[in-house]
């Protein structure tokens, strides 16, 4: 595996929003990373990416091994050169990812200069390349065009050419296409499936679409509320989900010939980190929930393909 | 089932001033759009952004003045009514918006958001209505009390909906009420949106750029394309004619990872509105783009079955001739 988290937990001041997250992905592999909004998938993704002290976090347990090496216990030095070169990430936001008064072509040759040591001018054959490859028409002029100048679809390819300008290994996409028209979010998924594929790299790919999860990846971390629910293959999931929690995201998913009235969403809402409930975290919203599942927090067991934390898990009976 | 809405070659041109070296420029946000919504039906809008289904959202509730066309509600012209009368009728018709964060004012309590609609119209306002109203979408009584920032997306979402159902209204125009929500919440406040409907006997006319979303809420689905309806499918889950609508279908992932298939069927993005192509609007992006689509545009034609389809080359039947 080229990635393995193991056991991650993550405190910020005196809480800690994330504890027990293990999950692996290898080379040519994507790994989704589920959850509604606030139960820690961005939170994991600074954590791998080394980014935590931006935000005052830090990993206080566990093990973030990447190609051997514990990034947990490597110091600042030591993970800048990786970050950006080794390990890419890809933000949710391409609006905000940019330099707004800079080129297109200056912010992604910067990356391999400073990571490949490139001259500026194999640099910039390097981004007009790989540009090429995203689809862009015109690479060279789009070169000198200003981020404000592009479509929304057009400035994420963009960042997804940063990313890839250092020839990483992982990437990291923190929701890459929420902000995109359908249409086109499906041509970015398209050619992010395509570069792991081709290029043998690792994506970790969080989203909240299990749609999207479906289709294109080959695992699933489900997480709730800064715990681990469910990590598994992505087919033995789909096909009999083990947590309630993840029986009720793919539940959420419309589809065209469901009968009215069976979408009913799950009720409630992800508790804060600081109203974190005792026992499985998800009991408060959960239709299977016993006094058991109040008290005791329940541990991560092997299942089908990978592993659950459910007291009562689900039997591919029950589905 | 008679129409409680009509549209009738509604269309709306927005014009950008000129500065001190750019002329005024002008485009076409909605084009000559016609479309019934019966009593107690609920008709979705879905399209991309920028293809004026916000615009069209508006309109309907004459929000915006529309530059032609007419509005018909309930057999009333909505174009002809002077602000008085137009004010009267309005208590009759509501809107959800989009973003729950923004279309609440921060300084108001839950209780003060749900009051306004009666003093804006000079309802008299009983007592028990709030609460009444708080039960309805699912919320506790002592919410009323609080402030916007102290709920969730999914809380101020259906505060939203309450202030819409405040004075009873017929009609309620859904302006993406999910589109910034999780999906787990999105899925709770379509039901809630499905409930009210049933027990009020309400019209939604609901605006979406998801598909999925639509083709399980709504009876009738209009596609719209660069302002202009491309389709209309007469039932959910009617079969698409329209190269763009099929490509919409196409770009909806299926949770169900035994059925993948491949993804992005169309390249490219949506042109400018500033920029409007000659013939078929979508011709630069469509794969069965021919001469006659570039130089035309196709125009919307209805079959019996209520399809309506803007296509030279329609889907399903190049097989059949």
């Amino acid at each position: 595996m080229l990635m393995e988290v193991q056991n991650l937990t993550v405190g910020i001041a005196s809480v800690q929003p994330l504890s027990g997250i293990s999950f692996a992905v290898d080379r040519g592999e994507i790994l989704g990373l589920v959850g509604e909004s606030g139960s820690g998938k961005s939170l994991t993704a600074l954590a791998i990416t080394g980014l935590l002290p931006l935000i005052g976090g830090r990993i206080i347990g566990g093990a973030v091994v990447f190609d051997g090496t514990d990034l947990a216990r490597l110091p600042e030095a030591k993970l800048r050169p990786l970050r950006g070169k080794r390990i890419a990430f890809i933000t949710q936001n391409p609006m905000t990812a940019l330099d707004p008064v800079q080129r297109i072509g200056p912010q992604i040759d910067v990356v391999a200069e400073m990571h490949l040591g490139l001259s500026k001018s194999a640099a910039r054959a390097r981004t007009v390349d790989l540009l090429t490859q995203l689809r862009i028409p015109e690479a060279a002029v789009i070169c000198d065009a200003y981020p404000h100048q592009l479509s929304g679809g057009m400035k994420q390819r963009i960042v997804i050419a940063m990313a890839l300008a250092g020839d990483p290994d992982l990437i990291v996409a923190d929701e890459p296409t929420t902000a995109l028209d359908v249409t086109v979010q499906a041509q970015i998924i398209h050619i992010l499936a395509t570069l792991v594929k081709e290029r043998g790299l690792a994506l970790i790919l969080i989203t909240h679409d299990m749609g999207v999860v479906a289709q294109i990846c080959d695992r699933v971390a489900v997480l709730y509320a800064g715990r681990l629910a469910e990590a598994r293959a992505v087919r033995p999931l789909f096909a009999a989900p083990a947590h309630p929690y993840t029986a009720a995201l793919i539940g959420c998913i419309p589809r065209a010939r469901m009968e009215p009235g069976t979408l009913t969403g799950i009720p409630g809402a992800v508790p804060g980190v600081a109203r974190y409930p005792a026992g499985c975290r998800f009991h408060p919203r959960c239709p299977r929930a016993t006094d058991l599942c109040r008290t005791e927090a329940p541990a991560l067991e092997p299942v089908d393909g990978g592993a659950v934390a459910c007291h009562h898990r689900m039997e591919a009976a029950h589905v | 089932m008679s129409d409680l809405v009509t549209l009738s070659a509604l269309s709306k041109r927005f014009t950008t001033p000129g500065g001190w070296l750019s002329k005024p420029r002008s485009m076409m946000a909605v084009r000559d759009v016609s479309l019934a919504i019966p009593k107690g039906a609920v008709v979705g809008v879905v399209g991309e952004s920028g293809c004026g289904k916000s615009t069209l959202a508006r309109l309907v509730l004459r929000l915006l003045e529309p530059t032609t066309g007419t509005i018909t509600f309930d057999g009333t012209d909505l174009t002809a009514l002077p602000a008085g009368p137009l004010r009267q009728m309005r208590r009759r018709m509501a809107m959800v918006f989009q973003d729950p964060y923004s279309s609440l004012d921060p300084r108001y309590t839950i209780a003060d958001v749900l009051a306004e609609p009666f003093a804006v119209q000079g309802q008299p306002q009983t007592a028990t209505r709030i609460p009444e109203l708080l039960d309805q979408v699912g919320l506790s009584r002592a919410m009323a009390a609080s402030y916007p920032h102290q709920l969730s997306g999914g809380q101020r979402q259906r505060v939203g909906i309450a202030r819409a159902l405040a004075l009873h209204p017929d009609f309620v125009v859904l302006d993406e009420p999910t589109a910034s929500l999780d999906v787990s919440i999105q899925a709770q406040i379509i039901a809630l949106l499905q409930g009210l409907q049933r027990d009020m006997g309400l019209t939604y006319l609901f605006i979406s750029h998801d598909l999925g979303l639509v083709r399980y809420f709504c009876d009738r689905i209009v596609v719209m394309y660069l302002g202009a309806v491309v389709e209309e499918l007469p039932k959910a889950n009617a079969t698409a004619r329209h190269p763009y609508t099929a490509a919409l279908m196409a770009s909806n992932f299926t949770p169900d990872p035994t059925q993948r298939r491949e993804l992005a069927s169309l390249t490219g993005e949506i042109p400018s509105a500033f920029a409007l192509p000659k013939g078929c609007a979508f011709a630069a992006r469509c794969p069965y783009v021919t001469d006659l689509c570039r130089s035309t545009p196709p125009p919307l034609v209805r079959d019996v079955d209520g399809h309506a389809v803007a296509c030279f080359h329609p889907l399903g039947q190049a097989a059949a001739r």
